[in-house]
C-alpha cells in the first residue's frame, strides 16, 4: 500500500506492506527496516534499525497529529487510491480576516461595533471559558465589516464571531 | 472521628480528599453539577448527590443546597478542598449553624485572614512584615490615584477576597490605573461577589515562597516548612517545589515563627498557608494567608513525610498534633508541575474538550494527582486544572531529572495541556541554578526559546507512523460512544472507514 504523507508542510511517500508479520517499508523509495505493533489504539511501538519508538495519534475532526518522542508532528495521510482522504484545501491569507473562538465559552464582551477602525493587535471580542477570559484580537489593521455574536452567547471553538477587511 | 463526610469540590482536590478518606475508614460522600456526573470525582465515592446544574453559582457555589445535602445523607463534617466555598465565612458559619463541622478555620478566623486588606491591618498590628501599600479597601478611583501616588509605581491592584492569581492586576504607570481598577473591580465581583480593591507596592523581582502551618483546636500551632511558589504564570502558579532554593534552615525557622505568630493572632486552626514575597536580598514580607489546603500541599507531604489531610481531618475531629515543632524534619526535594487545559503554543487557550488517550506517568519518585481519565469530557464550566505531577527525590536534581522522565511518559492526547511547557521550564539553567523571581516564566515564554522541537528524523519517523497506523488501525479516533460530561452517551456518526469494512459488516449481519 502506498501512501503520500505530508508533514509539518513536508510531502513523503510511504510504501508499506506486511506479510506473515513481517514489514517492508519504503520511504521515499529508500528501504526501512520497520517493525511495528500497535500497542493500544493510537499508541504503536515502532523499531526502525534498533532504534525504538513509542508514537502515539491524536486525531480531531479537522487535524491529525502524530506524536514522536514528545514532539508533535501535523500530519495529513492520503491514500491515493481513496476519494475520501482529500479534503479542500484551507482558505487563503489574504482578504478578510474572520476572527474566531479560540476554544468553546462564553461571549462575555463586545469590545468593538461594526464599521469601527481597529488597529492591529486590539481586541474586539471577550471570551470567557474556565474562568479565563480571553481576548480576540485582531490580526491586523483593518475595519469591522461584521460581528456575528452578541454578549452571552455560547460559541464552540473554531466559530466565526466577526469579520475584519 | 467521623464516620462520614461530604466532600464540597470537583476535580482532582476532591479525588485526593476523597481518597484521604478511604485511608481512613470514613464514609465518602461526592456532589456533582449536571456536567459533572461522570467526573471521576463521583466514580471515587461511596455516595453520591446532584446538586445543581453547570454554573457554580447554583452548584459548588451553592451553601443552602450543600448543607442540605449533608444534612440528609448524614455526614458529619464537609472538606471544602481549594476554591468554591473554602474560604467563605459565610459557608463555615452555615455548617456550624447546621451542627455540621467544617474542615477548616473556624468562620471568625477565616473573616479576618481571608480579607487580605483586613489580614493586613491586623499583621500590622502584630509587628509582621509587610510590603508597602493600602491596609484598606480603595473607596474610589480619586483614593486610588492618592495611594498609588503615595506608594509609587509600578502597584499591583488587588481584589481583597481574591486569590489563586485571581483578580490582580500590575499598574505600570499612572495612565493605566484607571482601566485596571474598573477590570480588577468588576473582575472581582464576578467571581467573588465583592468588588472590595487595595493597593501594595511592586517589588521588582520577587520570589513567591509560602509557609505551611497546621493548628489544632487546642492551641497548638507548627509549621511544616517553605514552599517555593516563584514559578508563574499571569500570577497563576504553574509549579511549586519544597524546600525553596533559597532557604536554609535559619531562614525557615524565622519563617515558621512569624506565620505561627500569625495564624495565633488570627486564633486560626486547621491547615493554613501564610505567603510571603521574598527580596533579592532574602526579606521577606508577608502577603496574605490562605485559609484552606493548597493545590501544592503534596511537595510539603513529601518532604515531610506527614499527610496533610489525614491532619485536617483529625484536628477536626478534635484531635491534638500528633507531634511537636521540633519532631518536623524536611528530607529530599520535591517539585509539583500544575497539568493544566491549555495550549501553550496558543497564548495558553483554555482547551476543554475529549480525553481520546491518556497515558500516564509511573515509577520511582513520582505522585500523580488527578482528576480526569481517559473517554471524559473536560466541561468548559470549571478551573482548567486537570492534575498534578510531582516528582521527588534525595535533592533537587533527582527529583528534577524523574520529572523530566515522567513528562516524557506522560501523554493525554483529544484536547491541549501545558506538559510541554515543564520540561522547558525544567531543562532551563536558571531554573536549575534556582535563580528564580516571578517573571522568570514570562521572560522564558517571550525568549524565543519557543523553538519547535521539531526535526527531519522526527518528521520522518511521523510520516512512517501515520501509514503504519493507516493499516494497523484504521478507525477514526473515536472507538467507542464519547461519554460527555454528564455522562450520557453521544450519538456517533457512522463513519466507516472504508467501503470494504462497511460490505464485511453488511456481510456478517446476514
Amino acid at each position: 500500500m502506498t501512501y503520500e504523507v505530508t508533514v509539518e508542510g513536508r510531502k513523503y511517500t510511504v510504501e508499506l506492506a506486511r506479510t506473515d508479520g513481517q514489514w517492508t517499508c519504503k520511504l521515499d523509495g529508500r528501504a526501512v527496516p520497520l517493525d511495528a505493533v500497535l500497542a493500544r489504539r493510537d499508541v504503536v511501538s515502532m523499531i526502525i534499525d534498533g532504534a525504538a519508538y513509542e508514537v502515539k495519534r491524536e486525531q480531531s475532526a479537522t487535524d491529525l497529529h502524530i506524536w514522536v518522542k514528545s514532539v508533535r508532528y501535523q500530519t495529513e495521510v492520503r491514500d491515493p487510491r481513496s476519494l475520501r482522504s482529500r479534503r479542500a484545501a484551507a482558505a487563503g491569507a489574504d482578504g478578510p480576516q474572520r476572527l474566531v473562538a479560540p476554544m468553546p465559552g462564553k461571549v462575555v464582551r463586545i469590545l468593538a461595533r461594526e464599521s469601527d477602525e481597529i488597529e492591529a493587535g486590539k481586541g474586539v471580542i471577550i471570551v470567557e471559558a474556565m474562568k479565563m477570559q480571553n481576548e480576540v484580537k485582531a490580526g491586523r489593521k483593518g475595519t469591522v465589516q461584521k460581528i456575528f455574536v452578541t454578549e452571552g452567547a455560547s460559541v464552540n471553538a473554531g466559530d466565526v464571531l466577526a469579520i475584519v477587511e | 472521628m467521623f464516620k462520614k463526610i461530604l466532600v464540597a469540590n470537583r476535580g482532582e482536590i476532591a479525588v485526593r480528599i476523597l481518597r484521604a478518606l478511604r485511608e481512613m475508614n470514613v464514609q465518602s460522600v461526592a456532589v456533582y453539577s449536571d456536567v459533572d456526573r461522570a467526573a471521576l470525582h463521583v466514580r471515587k465515592a461511596d455516595e453520591a448527590y446532584h446538586i445543581g446544574p453547570a454554573e457554580a453559582q447554583q452548584s459548588y457555589l451553592n451553601v443552602s443546597k450543600i448543607i442540605e445535602t449533608a444534612r440528609l445523607c448524614g455526614a458529619e463534617a464537609i472538606h471544602p478542598g481549594y476554591g468554591f466555598l473554602s474560604e467563605n465565612p459565610m459557608f463555615a458559619k452555615a455548617c456550624a449553624d447546621a451542627g455540621i463541622k467544617f474542615i477548616g478555620p473556624p468562620a471568625e478566623a477565616m473573616e479576618r485572614m481571608g480579607s487580605k486588606t483586613r489580614a493586613r491591618q491586623r499583621m500590622r498590628a502584630a509587628g509582621v512584615p509587610l510590603v508597602p501599600g493600602s491596609a484598606e479597601a480603595l473607596r474610589s478611583l480619586e483614593e486610588a490615584f492618592v495611594v498609588a501616588d503615595e506608594v509609587g509605581y509600578p502597584i499591583m491592584l488587588k481584589a481583597a477576597a481574591g486569590g489563586g492569581g485571581k483578580g490582580m492586576r500590575l499598574v505600570r504607570s499612572r495612565v493605566e490605573l484607571e482601566s485596571a481598577f474598573e477590570q480588577t473591580r468588576s473582575e472581582a465581583e464576578r467571581a467573588f461577589g465583592d468588588a472590595q480593591t487595595y493597593i501594595e507596592k511592586y517589588i521588582e523581582r520577587p520570589r513567591h515562597i509560602e509557609m505551611q502551618i497546621m493548628a489544632d483546636e487546642h492551641g497548638n500551632v507548627v509549621w511544616l516548612g517553605e514552599r517555593e511558589c516563584t514559578v508563574q504564570r499571569r500570577h497563576q502558579k504553574v509549579l511549586e517545589e519544597a524546600p525553596s532554593p533559597i532557604v536554609d534552615a535559619e531562614m525557615r525557622a524565622r519563617m515558621g515563627e512569624v506565620a505561627v505568630r500569625v495564624a495565633k493572632s488570627a486564633g486560626y486552626t486547621n491547615a493554613g498557608t501564610v505567603e510571603f514575597l521574598c527580596d533579592e536580598d532574602r526579606n521577606f514580607y508577608f502577603l496574605e494567608m490562605n485559609t484552606r489546603l493548597q493545590v501544592e500541599h503534596p511537595v510539603t507531604e513529601i518532604v515531610t513525610g506527614l499527610d496533610l489531610v489525614h491532619l485536617q481531618i483529625r484536628i477536626a475531629a478534635g484531635e491534638p498534633l500528633p507531634f511537636k515543632q521540633e519532631d518536623v524534619r524536611i528530607r529530599g526535594h520535591a517539585i509539583e508541575c500544575r497539568i493544566y487545559a491549555e495550549d501553550p503554543d496558543n497564548s495558553f487557550f483554555p482547551s476543554p474538550g475529549k480525553i481520546t488517550l491518556l497515558l500516564a506517568p509511573s515509577g520511582p519518585g513520582i505522585r500523580r494527582d488527578s482528576g480526569m481519565y481517559e473517554g471524559w469530557t473536560v466541561p468548559i464550566e470549571y478551573d482548567p486544572l486537570l492534575a498534578k505531577l510531582i516528582g521527588y527525590g534525595t535533592n533537587r536534581e533527582q527529583a528534577i531529572e524523574r520529572l523530566m522522565r515522567a513528562l516524557t511518559e506522560y501523554f493525554v492526547g483529544g484536547i491541549k495541556t501545558n506538559i510541554s511547557l515543564f520540561r522547558r521550564i525544567l531543562s532551563n539553567p536558571e531554573f536549575r541554578a534556582g535563580q528564580l523571581d516571578t517573571g522568570f516564566l514570562d521572560r522564558l515564554l517571550n525568549s524565543g526559546a519557543n523553538l519547535s522541537e521539531i526535526d527531519e528524523t522526527g518528521a520522518a519517523i511521523a510520516a512512517i507512523a501515520a501509514g503504519v497506523f493507516t493499516v494497523l488501525d484504521p478507525t477514526t479516533a473515536v472507538a467507542g460512544p464519547p461519554v460527555s460530561g454528564n455522562g450520557l452517551l453521544q450519538s456517533v456518526k457512522e463513519r466507516p472507514s472504508s467501503n470494504w469494512k462497511q460490505s464485511s459488516r453488511t456481510e456478517a449481519l446476514r
